[in-house]
């Protein structure tokens, strides 16, 4: 417990201004929700904070942990690089940008949402945008799902939640625990049993 | 109850069953914000989530306009900060934690058995703003050509979901 965190040194010490600079660039540039690969393209490839095997471990946990996949990578990345401060700095410059667009999307909802152009445009953004998040999905699922079984999973949380209605909290522990228990761990001796 | 801690309440709690993406909490969101508290209409929340889509960074900067819409500037910030809070604070320790868990079989067995979970989470998020954006075969014929686009060429997103308002533009005129 009083070993030191096991870090891979980091090149050089990067500065608290240059962390907050590089995510706020990315966060200010990554249109289209395809963050993860904007990411990737600065962090491994200008900036060199991490090497690719690197960046595959940071992502898998943003991805098993709840929270914004790219908010968890700038935490994970800045803390590797400058701690707290720099985890901080990370997802503050990542989250900024596309936070005050937002803030001011609300406001300006607020005074022309009724006007006769903006109806049908937000309508058809909607329309583009279930194309959009279905496609990443579709894509995600491609390289994450390893077994025939995990579909199964997958259509179990589709059901209990889109067609049963019951409310996320039971259905993600429910069926995550089943899931989790699938993939439990085997003794390399055990044979594989029904 | 002051709607700034009601909003802080909300987007804390939501954040917490952000698995695999902030589309994962839209039905949870949908329930929370349109029908008990009833800060925006469906069709609201649905438009607004939809512009996030083409705004730059993680895609659930929407809170920082619901936020808005219930709470002016105060009420973004911290619609916005409750947001990110709790994930963040969970991501901070278990990566730290993380090369220690290495050799814990389980660690392994978490990350395999979340994943089709998330996956399916997202979908019904999917099918929660479907719900309210697909309401006829205009809507469906977008949805379904961004998607087929998407998954065959390397466009960026944000153009299609401009090309969506264009279309829109057209397409709703009358509705």
């Amino acid at each position: 417990m009083n070993q030191p965190p096991p870090d891979a040194a980091p090149p050089a010490r990067v500065s608290l201004p240059d962390i907050f600079g590089t995510f706020l660039l990315i966060g200010a540039t990554s249109f289209g929700g395809g963050v993860v690969a904007y990411l990737r393209s600065a962090l491994v490839g200008r900036r060199r904070w991490l090497d690719d095997d690197g960046f595959v471990e940071v992502l898998s946990i943003s991805q098993t942990l709840p929270g914004l996949n790219a908010a968890n990578v700038a935490i994970l990345v800045g803390d590797r690089l400058r701690g707290l401060p720099g985890a901080v700095a990370a997802v503050t410059g990542i989250c900024l940008p596309g936070a005050l667009v937002m803030f001011a999307a609300g406001v300006a909802f607020g005074m022309h949402a009724e006007r006769s152009f903006a109806k049908p445009m937000l309508h058809g953004v909607a329309a583009a945008a279930v194309g959009l998040v279905t496609a990443v999905t579709v894509q995600i699922g491609r390289k994450s799902l390893q077994r025939l079984g995990d579909l199964a999973f997958v259509a179990l949380t589709v059901i209990g939640v889109s067609v049963l209605h019951w409310p996320i909290p039971y259905v993600l522990p429910v069926v995550g625990a089943l899931a989790i228990w699938w993939h439990r761990p085997t003794r390399a001796a055990a044979p594989v049993s029904s | 109850m002051n709607p700034l801690v009601l909003l802080a309440g909300v987007f804390a709690y939501l954040s917490l069953l952000t698995f695999g993406g902030g589309m994962a909490a839209f039905p949870e969101l949908k329930l929370l914000v349109v029908e008990v508290h009833q800060w925006l209409t469906f069709p609201q929340l649905v438009q607004l989530y939809s512009v996030g889509q083409a705004a730059p960074g993680p895609n659930m900067m929407v809170v920082a306009a619901i936020g808005e819409r219930v709470g002016g500037p105060l009420g973004a910030l911290i619609s916005v900060v409750a947001f990110l809070l709790p994930t963040s604070l969970l991501t901070f320790g278990i990566g730290r934690l993380w090369a220690r868990l290495e050799a814990w079989p389980w660690r392994h067995a978490i990350q395999r058995g979340l994943a089709p979970v998330s996956i399916g989470l997202v979908l019904a998020g999917s099918i929660s703003l479907a719900r309210g954006a697909i309401t006829g075969w205009p809507a469906a014929t977008i949805a379904v050509g961004v998607f087929a686009i998407l998954l065959s060429t390397r466009i960026n997103p944000a153009l299609l979901v401009l090309g969506g308002a264009l279309i829109g533009l057209f397409a709703f005129r009358a509705a």
